[in-house]
């Protein structure tokens, strides 16, 4: 996993609750069998009409937006489907960090896996956030993660939480796989003592 | 353990999870053991890829179980599937499966179907388990008192790796729902008029317990389809306690325990039941008889009003951010504020899915096209949500009695619940769907969704537009 630890970036407001992960990456995009290349389809609906064109006042596509790696959203964004490939679509296509006043569980734990930083501000803060970043050109924010501060060089500033465990793996860009390795004589110990029942016996001589 | 020496009482989810907790590491996640991981080709050919580059093997071959389901075609299956990446990821499992010794129910499987479909029918879903997938209706098992929840594709990896997942614990809360479902209100219509007043966040960060009379009154059918839909309101999971209902659900099932297992099952099951006194980090009431057949009029699945109800003025939402979110709902589905649901005609009707595809829930569409015909303008379809159901419900007659109808009657999959398969709304179509999200684009791209009861999706088709099931004439 790629580590995340400090990161300025341009801001693009989404202004929108309850983004779900069918937006972010529809189905269509689903059947690849690669984690790689589905920046492309990134909110594809939104961003493209039905014949494949530009849908040219979506945000993504307005000049002033362009390269931009934080994505700022209002409460439970990435909602709906497990689908890993939101956040691998939302990283191939360049973004490092989303804000936003809620995000869905599994999303969130997609996004720590793959070193997506998910921030979690107040409404206020959105609401701030958005209204500079549609104001200003090239507004950036800076976020980090060792600080758990966002701020910007207009005198805007927030600080957020995260847990320590999930913080510490973001940081150091841990193989969680890895960690739970570590704990293999537990876990064979827990398996010694709660044995595979015996409807999966059954599966494995029928099948 | 409390300072008398007694254990605080547990509410079920507590029980779930002490006894699965494999080690709890100073200031990490705990490391929660999986039971049973189930598989399907979307989600898992970049988990076995990871596998592959770490040269990992599947820790549990049999503690997984895979099946072929979201992409596949609903026509017959001797026909050659035409998307060539469909088949090129199904192949992928086909291969992944053989490599890492994980059983596979395939295409050709007389039990294929939906995984949340087959896990319970086939008695490989038994209380007291751990159940993941890489699919956010994972949460459809917690009807049997296990826990389970959907998964992303590195946690899959996870998983098939370690059979471990470091888990955040989460809060609990508990939906007490009292009074009586009347004639007409089912399980569906209890998940969104729960949803309706909590939101799609409500529960986010949450594990929710159901509980209450109109809830022990269900089928196990009736509780897959209520728990199946916890996800639409950001649950982890949703839970009801096993009891007789379930134990006479799982009994004599293909893999359920035999003989002295059986005995040994029933009797840790029955301990699983929540403690007097156990307390929840948040209680929500419901009262049933507050609830109506529900039809969804917005782009998620907290967009909802009885059908006797009217599509929602904007004023009536006390947030900005939510109206404007209704505003763009009913621009995109094409609906005015004020408008009756009754009034709204619908092009399409598709009963299927995880949440509804089984075969209490045939049976009660069956029951409500006996005798009639689907209009004239309405393309109709059911899709069974396994073989076996398909069977089961062609020996009922089931079956004659759609086509009788004019309902098309296909093969089991997920089909148009996600449209990854050629089962597609064309844009600007209004579907009356049994699934479980009305996101944009769900169904096809500009497709309209409207969520309701295997009921009111039947009667709709009939009448061509919605109806109030509890007027319906049955013949």
């Amino acid at each position: 996993m790629q580590p995340f630890r400090k990161h300025t970036g341009k801001v693009v407001p989404l202004d929108k609750v309850n983004v779900d992960t069918d937006q972010i990456i529809p189905k269509q995009f689903l059947k690849r069998i690669e984690r790689t290349g589905f920046g492309e389809f990134l909110f594809y609906d939104w961003r493209f009409s039905g014949d494949g064109k530009n849908i040219s006042d979506f945000v993504l596509h307005m000049p002033r937006y362009q390269n931009a790696s934080i994505l700022v959203a209002g409460k439970n964004f990435g909602c709906g489907s497990s689908r890993e490939h939101a956040v691998w679509a939302l990283m191939d296509f360049g973004f490092r960090v989303v804000i936003a006043s809620s995000f869905a569980d599994i999303f969130a734990n997609n996004s720590l896996k793959n070193g997506l930083l998910t921030v979690r501000l107040g409404d206020e803060q959105i609401g701030e956030i958005t209204r500079r970043a549609k104001e200003i050109d090239d507004y950036r924010l800076a976020i980090d993660l060792e600080t758990l501060r966002v701020e910007d060089d207009r005198g805007f500033a927030a600080t957020f939480t995260m847990d320590e465990f999930s913080r510490h793996c973001l940081l150091n860009g841990l193989d969680d796989i890895g960690l739970t390795l570590q704990h293999e004589a537990e876990i064979a110990a827990y398996e010694a003592q709660h044995p595979a029942g015996a409807e999966m016996r059954l599966i494995a001589r029928i099948l | 353990m409390g300072e008398t020496g007694h254990m605080l009482p547990r509410t079920l989810f507590e029980k779930l999870w002490d006894a699965h907790v494999v080690a709890a590491p100073e200031g990490q996640s705990a490391l929660l053991y999986i039971d049973l991981h189930l598989v399907h080709e979307v989600t898992s050919p970049q988990a076995f890829d990871g596998l592959r580059a770490n040269g990992r093997p599947v820790r549990q071959p049999l503690r997984t179980v895979a099946t072929v389901d979201h992409n596949i075609p609903t026509t017959p299956r001797g026909l050659p599937i035409t998307d060539p990446i469909a088949a090129k990821q199904i192949e992928a499992l086909q291969k992944n499966c053989r490599e890492f010794g994980v059983p596979l129910f395939d295409m050709d499987s007389a039990e294929q179907g939906i995984v949340h479909v087959i896990g319970p029918e086939l008695g490989i879903t038994l209380p007291g388990m751990t159940i993941v997938c890489g699919d956010s209706h994972t949460s459809t098992h917690g009807a049997f008192g296990s826990l389970a929840f959907g998964i992303g594709t590195s946690e899959v990896e996870h998983v098939l790796a370690t059979q471990c997942l470091p888990q955040k614990k989460p809060k609990t809360m508990q939906i007490h729902v009292t009074g009586e479902l009347a004639e007409g209100v089912t399980a569906k219509d209890l998940a969104l008029g729960i949803i309706g007043r909590i939101g799609t966040d409500g529960a986010t960060g949450f594990v929710i317990e159901y509980a209450g009379d109109p809830v022990r009154a269900l089928s196990m059918e009736g509780r897959m389809t209520l728990c199946n839909m916890s996800i639409e309101a950001g649950a982890r999971a949703g839970l009801i306690e096993p009891d007789e209902t379930t134990f006479a659900y799982v009994s004599g099932r293909r893999f359920a325990p035999k003989g002295k297992d059986w005995e040994a099952a029933v009797g840790y099951w029955r301990t699983l039941a929540g403690d007097p006194g156990a307390q929840f980090d948040r209680v929500i009431e419901i009262d049933a008889a507050m609830l109506a057949p529900f039809v969804t009029w917005g782009t998620n699945p907290g967009m909802v009003v009885p059908v006797s109800a009217r599509v929602p003025e904007l004023n009536t939402f006390a947030q900005e951010s939510d109206r404007r979110a209704a505003e763009q709902a009913l621009a995109y589905m094409g609906l005015d504020p004020g408008t009756p649901i009754e009034s709204i005609a619908v092009d399409r009707v598709f009963i299927g899915s995880c949440t509804n595809s089984r075969i209490e829930d045939l049976r009660a569409a069956a029951r409500v096209a006996k005798g009639q015909h689907v209009n004239p303008k309405v393309r109709a379809m059911v899709v069974p949500g396994s073989q076996t159901i398909k069977r089961e419900a062609e020996q009922e007659g089931l079956h004659r009695i759609f086509l009788d109808a004019g309902f098309e009657w296909r093969e089991s999959g997920c089909s148009m619940c996600l449209g990854m398969n050629p089962d597609i709304l064309q844009p600007g179509e209004r579907c009356a769907s049994t699934s479980n999200r009305n996101f944009e684009g769900r169904q096809g791209r500009g497709g309209r969704t409207h969520l309701v009861s295997p009921m009111m999706a039947a009667a709709a088709a009939i009448a061509g537009h919605f109806t109030d099931i509890r007027n319906w004439r049955f013949q």
